[in-house]
């Protein structure tokens, strides 16, 4: 048996290791599901449905109002093994097989009593904030959040960069929708004015934590790198993606890991993996594509296994781009949040996205492209098989592409996956010894 | 000129992945530039105004193997972005300048940046069409997007449009709106007399044709149909509703109506019915493109309703309209706009007790009978028990 079939066999059920950072993150999470089920009781308490990307947190948070975001109690609930049922309990439900399986994770749970991934209930939203940022999707899944809660609704119309480019006219549509829809929807729905100066401080908050941020993900351009820029950055986002942008916890929480992060690089160490530090580096990974959820663990285990590390990934800026210089700019506050808007990876242009990635396979030294296609998120996946060309043609590196969900456990097939990943491991070492 | 001799001609434009007519259209005077555009709706009169031939891409259908474009695609990916594609690689898009991608969902926007990738010769523009729907929000935003596109254009032709030309555009597109309006209206009045394969071929024609000339088809049309009478059946009215981008084969179309339906509305080239009233053609063309767009578009499920209590009120407004009797949802595989809106109109319409079916297709399904049978059923099932 080879030392990687050997350590398959390590019982993944054991507990992981945990950074300090990652216990603050894990308290920042558990305090807002704490407010989400005293919300549910609290008809005082106001609670807001938003979604990751194009999420205007700092500006939510002028209003006290609980922030909710449907993904990420789906992907929550995915690691913990129940978006099965939830998405089957939507398909009964009258839900196509064929569509986004986000969608049916949250309408399933909503069905089911909506007790999220904390056991508690989740408060039924008062205003749904529909950032139409990036996805198509989103603009119907609230439209069947409406449908079921017949709770107030504003959209926020964000202009895809079909041409690369963020013009005048774009910019100041976003900024009339935050005025005349956005804004005055918050103040209906909480009963509090909306304050600019309270705005402006929020945005400050942000732009400390999003510094540290990009600290912590440039560290993948050393060798070894001390993260994995997927697997570990989708914890690193967590604050940054969903109810904590622009608050002091968040601030803290990054700075206390630009610590943790700056420490391993002092000491030259690699990645922390579930089962503590990952040995040696052996490959450089970009990943484009957002995870599987429900195998989480035994996916990231087929990496770590061999020693690869993925130094950059695009799913990681799928909630906002900080890495290429934007931060929340306190001084022009509705304009700051049209741009972070502007700047979610999936409201990039194709020829963009490929341009990021040929940047990563450059600045990061990797070793190859791996795309994770996701059958749900066509936002995504709609072109990808040209990007891995492009990158391949570009680069003359080797890509791979393999194909699971974020939250349905159907479409993750591990021993296709893994032998994937194997000869993909074999076709960069035969690529080195060419060279 | 008789019903049968127009849709012979249709059917010839259908059947005729070359675009032959609109390769003729472009070879027939120097400087002539043909514009594609793929489903759901971009402003024509911008084309038009800047003497071009907008030339609508519907996929490839039931009769183009799709063996390239295949490549581009994921299994799980609808097929009208492979067969566009497999269209493009094949060379039979090699007339078209320009491309116009408007915003209906993320497959179409993505195909958007395929094409920039591979065809960089190609003026390729994604249209985002505005989802609020305020005059001073949506609206100023939606004519600088027009304006961005018609620089676009000019930068093709060389040639810069001026406001009596788009306005002259206007016209001719209002004219054309009207004979639309009045070819469904009159399916309304007398479905058994114009049947829902002619009524849509008549308005795939208009994709490729230039519009000047498909009111003269759509005009003889009319009157050819006006003076036939053909046999009434006892057939129930159902309206179709999901077929918005990619097209259903011309059998599935057929066999629906041989099942026992008259179809008196239905939602495919919705570009042709987007306005529900015209133009107006005096004074600042774009901005009455925009109000136009802002108050007259149809309602369909790659747009957001704003208003909770309106969703769906188009679908019964058209029931009632159109005397219809049931409606069949017949979706696209792995269409996120029809599929994901498919649930709340249901749920509207059994609240109003309204019999309704689903099923999905794909452009090359090539299995009718099941679709004939279900179609069947549902008919029989209104006409015996509702």
């Amino acid at each position: 048996m080879s030392d990687s079939k050997k350590k398959a066999q390590v019982d993944l059920s054991k507990d992981v290791q945990k950074d300090q950072s990652q216990i603050l993150q894990k308290e920042m999470i558990r305090g807002n599901f704490d407010k989400l089920a005293r919300a549910d009781q609290n008809p005082d308490d106001k609670v807001v449905y938003t979604f990751v990307p194009g999420n205007l947190n700092e500006l939510v948070h002028c209003f006290d109002v609980v922030g909710n975001y449907p993904e990420v109690n789906a992907l929550q609930s995915a690691m913990q093994k129940k978006t099965g049922a939830y998405v089957m309990e939507a398909e009964r439900s009258g839900q196509d097989e064929d569509v986004c399986t986000y969608v049916k994770a949250d309408l399933g749970m909503m069905r089911r009593g909506n007790i999220g991934p904390s056991g508690q209930k989740v408060a039924e939203p008062d205003l749904l904030l529909l950032s139409y940022t990036g996805c198509f999707t989103f603009m119907k899944w609230f439209e069947l959040l409406r449908h079921e809660y017949k709770c107030e609704t504003t959209m926020l119309h964000v202009p895809y960069q079909g041409d690369g480019e963020i013009t005048k006219h774009m910019r100041d549509y976003v900024v009339k929708q935050l005025k005349e829809e956005t804004i005055p929807a918050l103040e209906r729905v909480s009963g509090v004015k909306f304050d600019i100066d309270r705005l402006r401080e929020n945005l400050r908050e942000s732009a400390k934590a999003e510094e540290d941020l990009v600290k912590v993900l440039e560290t993948a351009k050393l060798r070894p790198s001390p993260i994995d820029s997927y697997f570990g950055a989708i914890y690193y986002v967590g604050p940054m993606f969903s109810a904590f942008r622009g608050t002091p916890e968040a601030t803290a929480y990054y700075k206390t890991l630009w610590a943790e992060v700056e420490d391993r690089v002092k000491r030259g160490l690699g990645p922390v993996t579930p089962e503590g530090e990952m040995g040696e580096e052996r490959y450089r990974l970009v990943v484009e594509g957002p995870p599987n959820y429900t195998s989480m663990r035994d996916f990231w285990k087929m990496f770590y296994d061999e020693g690869a590390v993925v130094v950059a990934s695009t799913y990681t800026k799928v909630g906002g781009n900080y890495e290429f210089g934007f931060r929340h700019d306190p001084d022009n506050p509705l304009e700051t949040l049209a741009d972070y808007c502007f700047n979610c990876y999936t409201n990039y242009n194709l020829p963009q996205r490929t341009d990021m990635l040929e940047h990563y396979m450059d600045e990061y030294q990797a070793d190859g492209l791996l795309i994770n296609s996701i059958k749900s998120c066509n936002s995504f996946s709609a072109g990808q098989l040209l990007m891995m060309r492009e990158i391949e043609k570009r680069t003359g590196k080797p890509a791979a592409f393999v194909e699971t969900d974020l939250v349905d456990p159907r479409y993750f097939s591990a021993s296709n996956v893994k032998n994937r990943l194997e000869s993909y491991f074999q076709m960069i070492d035969q690529k080195r010894q060419a060279a | 000129m008789s019903t049968e001799t127009i849709i012979e001609r249709c059917e010839a434009l259908h059947e005729d992945l070359y675009f032959t007519a609109a390769r003729e259209w472009k070879d027939a005077a120097p400087g002539r530039h043909v514009i594609g555009h793929l489903p759901i709706y971009v402003p024509r009169e911008l084309i038009h105004a800047a003497g071009m031939l907008p030339l609508g891409i519907y996929g490839g259908g039931d009769n183009m193997e799709v063996i390239q474009g295949d490549a581009y695609y994921q299994s799980y990916i609808c097929r009208i972005p492979r067969s566009t594609m497999e269209l493009a690689l094949s060379g039979r898009l090699d007339f078209v300048e320009g491309m116009l991608f408007p915003s209906i969902c993320d497959v179409i926007r993505n195909l958007s940046g395929v094409w920039k990738l591979t065809q960089p010769d190609v003026y390729v523009r994604y249209v985002d069409l505005p989802q609020n729907y305020k005059s001073e929000v949506g609206g100023s935003f939606y004519v600088e997007e027009m304006r961005e596109v018609l620089a676009g254009l000019e930068g093709i032709s060389g040639r810069k449009v001026t406001n009596d030309d788009l306005l002259n555009s206007i016209r001719v597109y209002n004219y054309n709106r009207d004979l639309v309006r009045k070819l469904y209206q009159s399916r309304v009045e007398k479905p058994w007399n114009i049947p829902v394969t002619e009524v849509y071929l008549l308005m795939r024609a208009g994709m490729v044709l230039p519009v000047e000339e498909h009111n003269e088809m759509l005009e003889s049309y009319l009157v050819a149909a006006s003076e036939t009478e053909r046999p009434q059946r006892d057939n129930t009215r159902v309206i179709l509703n999901g077929l918005f981008c990619e097209q259903p084969p011309l059998g599935l179309i057929k066999s629906i109506e041989l099942s026992g339906c008259y179809v008196v509305d239905d939602d495919f080239i919705l570009i042709n019915r987007w306005l529900r009233e015209n133009v107006d053609d005096s004074g600042d063309a774009l901005t009455n493109l925009s109000e136009a767009f802002l108050e007259y578009s149809v309602r369909t499920s790659a747009t957001y309703e704003p208003e909770r209590e309106l969703k769906g009120q188009h679908l019964l407004e058209s029931i009632k309209n159109s005397g219809a009797e049931g409606v069949i949802f017949s979706a696209p595989s792995f269409c996120d706009p029809a599929l994901l809106e498919q649930p709340m109109l249901v749920d509207i319409l059994d609240d109003h007790n309204i019999p309704n079916i689903q099923f999905k297709y794909a452009e090359n399904t090539g299995q009718m009978q099941p679709i004939r049978e279900q179609a069947g059923s549902f008919a029989d099932s209104i006409k015996l028990w509702s």
